[in-house]
């Protein structure tokens, strides 16, 4: 028999102070502020934002603050604060054409209008430790040269002109908000794309490496990936007008994959694409191989039963918070389902016993 | 009233870095009766993006937002609008919604507006010297064999 059980409450109590405690650290040494975490762990901010799907760098600082650096615990803690904000309306679309570039490269043409920019990166750095960091305060100061305030045009609508890669054009077809309706499969595009925006960095790279490895067999190149600010337009309900509401951080890619055509579709190529807040262009990458992967029925390609092209797949096991919420709770009691459990290990024992005595 | 100039203000006000907007704000130690039409409430606006930058729109994700209504002697309505979650950012962004459409319009559009697009520029042009100093300039070796 189980006789429920209460208790715990002083050692959850003291179990949460010495978490406060721990989170402090050493108090001989000074507190990091809010404002030293969104300046300087700026990466660490853009993911908690693209995650918890809440553009918001105070509160991104603040949630990795609370949860000692732990970013899914922080993600955990903007998704718990997003829920609790009234929903005052819905942006208009954004023009990523128009964004203020700090990064925009190419890997697939050489000479684009408006260039390739490299913008503040790790790429070609050596990789080595920087002990100069160890020491306070020294930094170079970047660099700076004359202009133009052009437009920067997508690199792909280039090949559009020649018809040689497929055009993205919007379908009509309505998509409903994955945060507000249930998920039902077969999903929308647009809809997949929402999951894989919010959806963990280090599960969306696994997959697109997998593709990359063979695993859905799309061999993808970096048509574009640009870093920058875009202008988000929203329309002022009691005045009719459209405004610049809010300045937001984007990182795009536009992945452009071969494709030997099908019966639907002649030679052309195909795309991919990724946009998440923040300067996070591995996972911005990485949503572009995942979304390509998962198009193959539009294509009429052959569904291989990889991962990567399983959308049901996919989009169920992508958000962060769904599976650690799932995965944690098993640590939580549970005493009772396992007594069931062991009852039932016990019954079958004696009866492997009585059977082997009979014998 | 012509919609175009209103849309330029509430943008830069919107859009403001929140400390300067404050600090500029103060500044003008403007003493102003208005009444509440709704008080600061902190919310958040849907982004929108597009599939493939020209497709279907999809969302992506959620920004905060922090929005209040007034009045001033019940007549001209201020509409504060702001990006994050400073409620007296987005009462200085009604007061000077609604001021602007009173004999007041130059003060405010001189001490504040105006230096709201100034500073927005500078960062814009901060940016645009910065990454153009990373443009790339590729070049070609000649070969051994074509001389």
């Amino acid at each position: 028999m189980y006789v429920s059980v209460k208790g715990g409450e002083k050692a959850i109590n003291n179990a949460h102070s010495w978490l406060s405690e721990i989170r402090r650290g050493d108090v001989n040494i000074a507190e990091l502020n809010i404002k030293q975490i969104s300046e300087q762990l700026t990466l660490s901010v853009d993911r908690v934002m693209s995650e918890g799907s809440l553009y918001d760098k105070d509160l991104s600082a603040l949630a990795i603050k609370q949860s000692r650096g732990d970013l899914i615990e922080a993600i955990f803690l903007m998704r718990a604060y997003r829920t609790t904000l009234p929903r005052i309306g819905s942006s208009k679309p954004i023009e990523t054409s128009k964004m203020l570039c700090l990064r925009r490269i190419s890997a697939t043409f050489k000479d684009i209008p408006g260039k390739q920019k490299l913008g503040p990166t790790f790429d070609y750095t050596h990789r080595l430790l920087d002990f100069k960091l160890l020491a306070d305060g020294e930094y170079e100061k970047a660099k700076i040269e004359k202009y133009d305030d052009k437009e920067i045009p997508h690199v792909l609508s280039f090949l559009n002109k020649e018809g040689l890669i497929q055009k993205e054009i919007p379908s009509g077809k309505t998509s409903k908000d994955i945060t507000r309706n249930p998920i039902n499969f077969p999903l929308t595009r647009s809809e997949r794309l929402q999951s894989l925006s919010r959806g963990d960095e280090g599960f969306l790279l696994g997959l697109a490496y997998s593709t990359q490895r063979g695993y859905a067999r799309n061999h993808a190149f970096v048509g574009e990936l640009r870093t920058g600010y875009v202008e988000v337009q929203f329309e002022i309900p009691e005045l009719g007008i459209e405004i610049n509401i809010a300045d937001v951080m984007f990182t795009e890619c536009e992945s452009v994959n071969q494709f030997k055509g099908s019966k639907k579709i002649p030679a052309q190529f195909t795309r991919g694409y990724g946009l998440v807040f923040g300067q996070l262009e591995r996972k911005a990458i990485s949503m572009a191989l995942v979304d390509r992967s998962m198009r193959w029925k539009e294509f009429g390609e052959e569904y291989l039963g990889v991962a990567a092209q399983d959308e049901e797949f996919v989009i169920s096991h992508c958000d962060n918070i769904q599976a650690t919420g799932f995965l944690e709770h098993i640590k939580l009691p549970h005493y009772v389902d396992f007594q069931a459990e062991l009852d039932l290990v016990r019954k079958i024992r004696e009866e492997y016993k009585k059977n082997e005595q009979r014998t | 009233m012509q919609n175009e100039t209103r849309k330029q203000w509430l943008s830069s006000l919107a859009t403001a870095d929140e400390n300067y907007l404050i600090s500029l704000w103060d500044n003008l130690n403007m003493k102003i009766e208005y009444n509440w039409l709704r008080e600061p409430e902190i919310g958040s606006v849907m982004v929108q993006g597009k599939v493939g930058a020209t497709g279907d729109n999809f969302n992506v994700g959620e920004v905060t937002i922090t929005r209040c209504s007034l009045n001033l002697d019940k007549k001209i309505q201020g509409h504060g609008y702001v990006q994050g979650r400073n409620k007296y950012k987005s009462k200085i962004a009604a007061l000077c919604d609604a001021l602007m459409q009173t004999e007041k319009k130059e003060i405010i559009k001189r001490n504040i507006i105006d230096k709201l697009i100034k500073y927005k520029n500078n960062k814009r042009n901060e940016i645009l010297s910065k990454t153009e100093a990373t443009k790339v300039d590729f070049f070609t070796l000649v070969r051994g064999e074509d001389k």
